[in-house]
This record gives C-alpha cells, structure tokens and sequence, in this order.
C-alpha cells in the first residue's frame, strides 16, 4: 500500500503568525489603551480596527471607570510560541532515583488542522515507484501488443496466473484494478479420494451370572483361600515332592472329568441309613426310648427286648464264631464267621455291622478260613486281629480298600498248627509297635508283634500238661502240650493272664515266665470255652465250659466261689461293663441268661430264648460298652440285638440323704461284699465251702479238692 | 464305583421305596428309576428346597452344613441327602 504523506500545519506558520501579531498587538495597544478591554488580546487583536473605526464610542455599562493616568498605563503584551494549553508542570516517576521527577521540556506543540492528502512530489520514492510501476506498463505497452497473441495462446494453469494477470492488466492500459494492488492467487490441492475402511470383530462371548452373597458364601471363599495359602506354604517347604504332586493332580483331573458315581458313595450310605430307620423305625424308637414298663411288677426278673437282626447273605452257612464291639464307634461292632464243626471247615467271612444300617454290612472281608476269634484293638479302632482256623493269624486294616489283611502270619512265620482260639491287643510295646497276644490248641501262647510290614512272633508260654495223664498204649510218651481254648488278661496288672484249656483247667500265668504257671485251677470237666476277668473287681473271674457250668472264681483262691448249672452247653459267657454283679451266659439251646449276683445269687433274672428255631446254638454274646444292649451270635450266622430291661441294669437303691457313689469303686465293693459274705462261713466252718446251683443236670462239682 | 452302584441298587430294591433319583449340582438329574416328567418335577422343586434349608442351616452358622433332609407327607416320605456335587433324592413309603 502506498504511504500517503501526511501533511502538518505546523507552528512554524504559527510563529510567522506570531511575528505578524507584534506589530499588530503594538498598534492595537495603542488602540486598546483607549477601550482597555480586558479580553483576550488575540480575539480582538484580528478585528479590532475595523472594529474601531466603524462605531462610536459606547460604553458599556459596567465598564470599569479608571483614570487618564491608568489609562495610559502601557501594558507590555508579549506573544509567546507556548501552547497555552499545554501542562506546565508535568511530573514523571522515575524508577532510577524512586520519585517523581519534573519534565523540563513539555511539548508545546499542539495541532489545529490535520487533512490527509493524495498529492506526490514528482522526486520522492513513492512517486518514483509509481513512475516506474507506471512507466513499465508504458513502455511496455508497444512490445506486448505485438506478442499479444503468442501469450493468449499459452495461458497455463494457475502457474501462469501472474502473467496472465500482468498481461490483463496491460491490456487495460496499465490500469491498477485497486489502489493497493491487491491480487488474489487461489490454487488448489489434489483431493484426495475418500475411502472407507472398516471392521468388526466378534464380540466377547457373554454369560449372565447371578450369585448370593451370603454369610456362608464369605466363608467358604475365605477357608478356600486359607487352604490354598496353606498349600502353597506346604509347596514352598516340600520342593522335592512336586513330583508326586504332579501325580495327584492328575489323578484329580481324570476323576473330576468323568461324570461317574464314586462322589454319590457318602450320600448313598447316608440315605440307606435313613432308608433303613424309616423301615426299622419301631425298632430304632425302642432302642433308644423303650423301657419295659412291666419290669416294675416283676420284682427282681427282667426280660430282654429283641432289637435287630443282622444277617448277611453270603454268610448263611457260616456260624458267628467271634464278635467284638468298637471302643470308639459304639455302634460298630465286628462279626467273625467260621464254623465249629471239624468236617465243615470252609471259608470264613470278617463282618461289621452297625447298628444305623442292619441289612447291609459296613466292611466285610472274606477269608479263605474259618475266622474262629477276633479281636478290635482299644486305642486304633482300625485295626483288627484275627485267628483262623488254620492256625493263622492277621491283621486287618480298615481304612484300606483291600480285601486282604495288611499281616498275615505264615506257616514259616511261626504260625499256630492247630486252630486259634483266642487273639488279644496288648498295650504297644517299648518301640511303639503294635502287639497281640494268640492262644491255640497246639499249646503255645504266642505274641506276635508288627514291625513295618510283617509280624514277628515270640512264643510266650508253652502250655504243660499238669496232672497225671494215662500214658499211651505201648509206651507213647504222652502228648506233653495243652490245648489252649481260651485267655483273657487282667485289666489292670498287665502281665498276669488266664488260659483255659481243653483239659478243662484254668492256668494263671504270667508273662515273664514262660514255663511256669503260677497257679492252675480245674475247672470244668469239659474244654473252658470262655475265661474272663471282671470288669471291676480285680480279683474274680469267670469261666464257662460245655460241661453245662458256668463259675465264678477269685484267683486267690483255687475253688469256684459260685458255680451254676445252665442245662445246656454254655458258649459263652460275658460281664457287663456296668456292672461288676451281672453277668450274661449264652446256652446252646438259643437261651441267654442273665444273672444279678447283687440280687439273686442262685438263679438268673432273666432266662430267655431268643432264637426261633431252637436248634440253633447261641455262640457267642457281648455287651455293648455304652448302650444297654447285647449281641449274641448264632450259629446260623445270625446276630441278634437285644435291649436289657430296666431290672437287669439296676444300681443299687440310694439311701435317703446319701448321695449315690458311682464309679468303678463302687462295683468293686458291691463284689467285695459279696465274696466277703462267702468267706465268712469260711472261716467259721474252717473248710472251703461254695455256693452252687444244684436243681437241675449232673453234678459238676467233681473236681473240687 | 461298583460299591456305589450296589447300594443305589439296594436302596431302591429296599422296602417301601417308590424311587430314587440322583442329582448333580446344577439340578439336572442324572439317575432316576422313576418317569421323566416326576423326575424332573421333583428334581427341581427339591433343588430349591435343598438350597433354601442348605442356606439357614449355613446362616445361622457357616461352620455348620446340611447332612440331609427328610420331608414326611401323608402319603408319604421324601429324604434328600445333598452334597457338594451331588444330590440323592428318595421317596419311600414308611408305613408298608
């Protein structure tokens, strides 16, 4: 854009101005001296001649009055270059010194007139660049006309825009399309073509899920992770093992993947319990609520309720030939089946039963021999000793799946040559190892101990015959070994034990000798069948036989201080763990018996058939250590539970005021008072004397000395 | 497995015992000797029921867990026994 040159009328005029006015402002003093106007001097200064000379003189009103010789008082009026309207006094902060300084220099200049003008002088650069821009176009004018046509013909794109505009502009005679020369250059890009792109993905797979947050869900989630942290702890220690974790994990896999029915086994034995409660649910009541009500009007008699019936199909033919109660699960009990009879020996079957299910077993094992005792032992409830009737001896063990018992003695092993009767857990010896106790016809007592993975025996005590024995025909020297038939141990001095023999003696042994007995008693006429200790009292024990007899003994003394007579072949006999006066005898006529010797020293309280064939021979029976109830086996292979009724528990009759002793000491003084009452005639009479039954069978009462 | 099988087989042949149905943990049935259509019916109503009693019983205390349930009606008695897997479902008649 071309700069315009501005134009000032400066205060040079003004000065000319000033220089003009002195004169004047001389001449109108004089003028004004006459009129002394007090106005500004430059107003009337311009107009005042003419003003003067035209008019008479008039005086306004209020004109001041002054004398001739103020009148011709010369007032000296000087006119100065100041713009009278400039600041006089201008102050300016200064930051060096921190205050505020006076400007001595104000400017005075000050602008009446501005006009902008277009006019150029011929020599400044404005006009000569306009000349030129003008002259190019002139001089050029002729040339281009005559290669005007060559440039119409090449007009080019937006490259040749300029020219084509300059030749525009030539054509129009050097016209400028504005005054500032403003041409406009557009141009324009390729654009580019559009295109779409686009794609779609799958979209995540979804699954709604719905869950309850309840107090037990926490729970879970947290003993989850609790068991988890354990692991891992467990991992961290045990490095090495990670191979055998590997192979659980494994086997953990294949069984989650396969929808098979092995999870369903707990549930399925919880329903088959409920199952059989719901069929055998009178039963179940009378066992646990019924109480013979009848008891009350029968004075000291009382009668045995039959519960259930435990059978197993497989074992019909077989007899019960052992049975034995779980110390720490009293509703299991074990159930030995073999037979008695020498011509039918066969198979054997282990059994147990509970008393939540009674048609089905829980384990059973069957064995290629009779089974002829068993035995649970007290403190690991999982272990089970067994005697066959082949002489052998073993170990089952129930937490294990197998069929097979975990021991078994062998014929190189030191096992029995006749038949075992009796097995015994003893107390685990120095070395922690487990260890029973068999006794056999062959005479030997033998302890057998397991160490790792077999049994080692010892021989305790080799059984002697005692007593004169009719020799054998031409001189045999006579068999020199008992027949072992039955032993118990004492309950609290651990080595002193009891052997029945088939002689029909009872020997009192000890287990640190292993020749000598320390005291033998003859019992029975016939093979002791059972001897066992009292539960309470530490000194009396009981013994049964198939000579119809059943004794009661005090060790001290070599004479039974009770005998009955039961007018069959008595299989077995038991005490109660209640009570240290009652006892219970099974008969090979299917009766039980049950004798009070707190209440009736002759006769039983209760004597009763439980059988209903009555050919079948009761062998065995046990009371179950908790609940007032016994088992008896048979030898159809049947097991039968009875409920005792209230009179064959009874305790004694409170005093009143006196509060009821219970315990074991208490039981121990009841038998001591009995056995004190027997002794007393004793001594009175000076001989030995004892109680017997004699109403019924032979007399059993030869060997007494 | 075999032993399960035997006493699923003992249960149903028991006495009074009108069926048996097994139940996995989503409440599909798996084994059942009855018809389809009561199966289902009581597979379902059961699962329910199952979880509702399973949930006070663990409510009230969370160490606690359902062992079994038994519902006793005129006609007759349904136990269920429920798992963690799986669900046994019985219908007994006690009274035969």
């Amino acid at each position: 854009m071309p700069v315009t040159h501005k134009t000032l009328v400066k205060s040079k005029q003004g000065s000319n101005a000033q220089s003009q006015q002195k004169p004047l402002a001389a001449k109108t003093a004089k003028v004004v001296s006459k009129k002394k106007d007090e106005d500004d001097g430059t107003e009337i200064g311009e107009g005042g001649d003419e003003w003067m000379h035209g008019k008479t003189l008039i005086k306004p009103p209020d004109q001041l009055d002054l004398t001739e010789a103020e009148l011709k008082e010369e007032f000296t009026r000087i006119l100065t270059a100041n713009n009278p309207h400039a600041p006089q006094n201008i102050v300016r902060y200064s930051f060096k010194e921190r205050s505020y300084k006076p400007i001595s220099s104000v400017d005075q200049l000050a602008v009446h007139f501005f006009l902008e003008g277009n006019l150029l002088h011929r020599d400044s650069d404005e006009a000569r660049r306009q000349k030129a821009k003008q002259g190019l176009p002139d001089e050029k004018a002729t040339v281009v006309t005559e290669t005007e046509d060559e440039k119409l013909e090449t007009p080019g794109g937006g490259e040749d825009g300029a020219h084509s505009v300059d030749s525009k502009t030539g054509k129009k005679e050097q016209k400028l399309t504005n005054q500032f020369n403003f041409s406009e250059r557009a141009s324009q890009t390729l654009n580019n073509p559009l295109r779409e792109r686009g794609c779609q993905t799958e979209p995540p797979p979804r699954a709604s899920f719905s869950a309850t947050a309840n107090q037990w869900e926490i729970y879970d989630v947290y003993l989850e992770e609790m068991q988890k942290q354990e692991k891992n702890k467990e991992k961290a220690k045990a490095v090495p093992k990670k191979e055998d974790d590997k192979g659980k994990k494994k086997l953990t896999l294949v069984e989650t993947q396969s929808d098979d029915l092995t999870k369903v086994a707990k549930v399925a034995k919880i329903i088959e319990r409920m199952v059989n409660q719901n069929t055998f649910d009178d039963i179940a009541q009378d066992f646990r609520y019924f109480e013979d009500a009848s008891d009350e009007f029968r004075e000291q008699e009382g009668t045995l309720l039959p519960l259930w019936k435990f059978q197993y199909d497989q074992a019909k033919r077989l007899s019960v030939t052992a049975l034995c109660w779980n110390q720490s699960y009293k509703d299991l009990f074990a159930v030995g089946l073999g037979s008695y009879d020498f011509t039918k020996q066969g198979r054997g079957m282990l059994v147990f039963y509970s008393l939540k299910n009674s048609t089905y077993p829980e384990y059973n094992y069957p064995t290629t021999s009779g089974i002829l005792c068993l035995d649970i032992h007290p403190d690991r409830p999982y272990l089970v000793a067994v005697g066959f009737y082949d002489g052998c001896v073993a170990v089952y063990n129930l937490k294990e799946e197998r069929p097979e018992p975990v021991y078994k003695s062998s014929s190189k092993s030191g096992k029995h040559t006749d038949p075992v009767w009796q097995v015994r857990w003893q107390k685990d010896d120095m070395d922690n190892h487990q260890n029973f106790f068999s006794v056999s016809s062959d005479g030997r007592v033998v302890s057998w101990t397991l160490v790792k993975s077999e049994l080692v025996f010892t021989d305790i005590i080799k059984l002697s015959l005692v007593g004169a024995v009719s020799e054998g025909p031409e001189g045999v020297p006579p068999p020199t070994m008992a027949c072992g038939t039955s032993f118990d141990f004492h309950k609290q001095i651990n080595y002193l034990f009891l052997v029945g023999t088939e002689e029909g003696k009872i020997h009192k042994c000890s287990k640190a000798y292993s020749s000598q007995f320390l005291e033998t008693y003859d019992a029975h006429n016939m093979a002791v069948d059972a001897v066992k200790w009292n539960q309470f009292h530490p000194k009396v024990f009981i013994s049964c036989s198939s000579d119809w007899t059943v004794k009661i003994w005090d060790h001290t003394i070599r004479t039974p201080v009770f005998i009955f007579d039961l007018n069959a072949a008595v299989g077995d006999v038991a005490w109660s763990p209640y009570s240290s006066t009652v006892f219970a005898a099974v008969t090979a006529d299917g009766k039980v018996h049950v004798f009070d010797l707190g209440i009736n020293k002759y006769e039983a309280i209760c004597q009763q058939p439980v059988v209903a064939k009555k050919k079948t021979k009761l062998t065995h029976i046990e009371f179950n250590p908790v609940y007032p109830i016994i088992i008896v086996g048979d030898d159809r292979g049947y097991v039968t539970s009875l409920k005792l009724s209230p009179n064959l528990r009874s305790k004694p009759k409170e005093k009143k005021g006196q509060e009821l002793p219970r315990g074991p000491e208490v039981e121990i003084a009841k038998m001591e008072k009995l056995l004190s009452l027997l002794r007393e005639p004793e001594n009175s009479k000076g001989r030995t004397e004892s109680w017997c039954q004699t109403d019924y069978g032979p007399q059993a009462l030869d060997f007494r000395r | 497995m075999a032993e399960v099988e035997e006493t699923l087989k003992r249960i149903q042949t028991h006495k009074g015992v009108i069926g048996t149905i097994v139940v996995n943990a989503e409440g599909i049935p798996i084994r059942t000797t009855l018809d389809n259509s009561t199966t289902v019916q009581y597979a379902g109503l059961l699962h329910q029921l199952t979880m509702k009693a399973r949930s006070t019983v663990r409510d009230i205390d969370p160490q606690n867990d359902l062992t079994f349930l038994r519902i006793r009606s005129k006609k007759h008695e349904i136990m269920v026994a429920p798992d963690k897997e799986y669900m046994l479902i019985v219908i007994q008649n006690p009274s035969e």
